[in-house]
């Protein structure tokens, strides 16, 4: 378990201060996956190195388990590191050393006895999944590959804590998915805690069971995908389950109110719409759909022009008494400074 | 063929004059490298934004280096450092001397070359290496240097190359070895075929000098 309490980060540039992190605050339990999602200039890397103590948060703690990190005394902050595993977005492996030398670079510093350090490696790759590449350099690995090999170095110390940054961003879709497998499958498997920091939405759908929306510093949203993901009035439910701008908002029932509804789990699997218009006896449009599987649950977020004469409020009642979220439909056009405006949003082409 | 072979000058004097230019070659590069390479990584790791940043040392450090290699013709330098020579080795004459000032001249030189290999490793790998729980020492070791290898090695090769050039002119103030042998008897005594063949010696060294290096920093090089 990890434990964010109110970080803060102030940088001087001259007689400026800029404010990189202003009161993070966020906890992840034993054995799951929580995305940290924003985009650049968000504060993400300022918060990575924060949380590896690579740089000393300004005021605020981390702690993992209880035990206080961010306060330790240099001399105490190497063995602070080595509760936290780094994955980094390329890896950074050393060029000079083979698959089995870079796993077994954490257990040389602590001058583990070699035929330990041997054993552990050869655990450590075939649990990545590259058992027969002990002897390969990363030059002749593929960016998948060498990923796994730093995750396998990653976890050579015995972390409780898995810190994953961008892990998955220099990759290809179908590698990504690989690479998002293994660290799901390690989570459950050796009970580790995992922060992912991400722009992309999809290794938030894919892997996350719970996601912190970063914004300047700030975390403005939060909490189980599930949950996030069924709110329409949520930033991150809009990213998770992206409709195409509203220039569309007029379909050919012209003029007719505009719906938005999102259902969730069960809901989900009734059929709403023509529910709505048998029981209203009206024609509704379907204008723009997002349909998707969040953390085991069904998501459908829906754009709907209903007919002119419809009853645009008994509409909504009706949808309101079956539990589905639903709203008359705004010029969504993001503010040019709209927080999820620039994530990553569905599958990498 | 006969006049090399039968040219009195070569027959005596050059087998001599071969070793004391590698002696030079050889002592100087071994303090260079012995020397410089700390030099350099104490730079880099000082460097503002660095391991150990030190500004105000590092500034002093690098200040002294530019004015030694940039500012003091490397002539002068030699013959500036005699005094040094004959109080470190007894003597200010022969290849043994003149490596003091040989190696004082490319320390620095090395330093400034090593301390650019070293800041070419990528900060990535710096990063992970501390997040690891790596000490400054570690860093430096198992990383730093361990990456730079081949770049280092290149860099060692160019340094050595220049002190070949080096040695010639400090054969004229006394360190002996080709330069010498050229200036004596190729210049002064007009002797052409001394010239040509300490001329075409000095090529063949650097040229098995840079081979050489080459394939070292090749087989050292895994990217």
């Amino acid at each position: 378990m990890i434990t964010v309490t109110d970080l803060r980060k102030v940088y001087r540039q001259g007689k400026k201060e800029v404010v990189a992190l202003d009161g993070v605050t966020l906890s992840v339990p034993k054995g799951s996956i929580h995305g940290i999602i924003g985009h650049s200039g968000a504060g993400k890397s300022t918060l990575v190195r924060c949380l590896t103590l690579l740089d000393r948060p300004t005021s605020g703690s981390v702690s993992i388990d209880g035990t206080e990190l961010s306060s330790v005394k240099d001399s105490e902050i190497r063995t602070a590191r080595r509760r936290i595993g780094m994955v980094f977005q390329h890896a950074n492996l050393m060029d000079s050393r083979t698959a089995a030398g870079n796993v077994a670079h954490p257990l040389e510093l602590v001058k583990t006895p070699k035929d330990q350090a041997q054993a552990k490696v050869a655990g450590l790759l075939k649990l990545v999944g590259l058992e027969g590449f002990e002897n390969a350099y990363p030059s002749q690995l593929s960016g998948g590959q060498r990923q796994r090999v730093g995750i396998a170095r990653a976890l050579a110390s015995d972390p409780d804590v898995l810190l994953c940054d961008e892990p998955t961003s220099a990759l290809d879709p179908a590698t990504t998915d690989e690479i998002l497998d293994l660290i799901q499958d390690l989570t459950t498997r050796l009970q580790l805690t995992v922060l992912i920091i991400t722009h992309e939405m999809n290794v938030v759908k894919r892997v996350c069971d719970s996601v912190s929306l970063l914004f300047k510093g700030r975390i403005i949203e939060h909490g189980a995908l599930q949950d996030v993901a069924g709110d329409l009035e949520s930033k991150l439910a809009r990213a998770l389950l992206p409709l195409p701008p509203s220039e569309s908002l007029h379909g050919s029932l012209e003029d007719g109110p505009v719906l938005e509804i999102l259902f969730a789990g069960d809901s989900a699997k009734e059929p709403v719409i023509t529910g709505v218009a048998r029981h209203f006896d009206i024609d509704l449009n379907v204008l723009a759909g997002s349909v998707e599987t969040l953390g085991g649950q069904q998501f459908g977020h829906l754009r709907v022009q209903l007919d002119r004469n419809a009853d645009f409020e008994a509409v909504l009642d009706y949808l309101h008494a079956r539990g589905i979220s639903a709203k008359r439909a705004t010029s969504d056009a993001p503010a040019p400074e709209s927080p999820v405006q620039y994530l990553a949003t569905g599958e990498k082409k | 063929m006969n006049e090399i072979f039968g040219n009195p000058v070569l027959a005596k004097a050059l087998p001599e004059a071969i070793v004391e230019t590698l002696q030079m070659v050889g002592i100087s590069a071994f303090f260079t490298v012995l020397i410089g390479l700390p030099l350099g990584v104490f730079l880099h790791v000082t460097a503002p934004g660095g391991l150990r940043p030190m500004p105000v040392t590092n500034r002093v450090m690098s200040d002294v280096i530019v004015n030694i290699t940039r500012s003091i013709p490397f002539a002068i330098l030699m013959v500036a450092l005699i005094p040094l020579a004959r109080l470190l080795t007894g003597t200010s004459l022969g290849p043994v001397a003149a490596s003091v000032s040989l190696s004082i001249g490319t320390i620095p030189f090395f330093a400034r070359l090593g301390e650019t290999c070293l800041r070419d490793v990528h900060i990535g790998k710096i990063d992970a290496a501390q997040v690891m729980g790596s000490t400054t020492m570690q860093v430096i070791n198992k990383v730093m240097l361990r990456e730079s290898l081949p770049a280092l090695v290149a860099a060692a090769t160019t340094t050595v190359v220049t002190l070949v050039g080096y040695s010639a002119m400090a054969g004229l103030v006394g360190g002996g070895g080709l330069g010498k042998l050229a200036y004596n008897y190729g210049f002064q005594r007009f002797d052409v075929t001394v010239m040509v063949v300490t001329i075409v010696l000095i090529i063949v060294l650097v040229q098995i000098i840079q081979l050489l290096g080459e394939w070292i920093a090749r087989s050292l090089d895994h990217r």
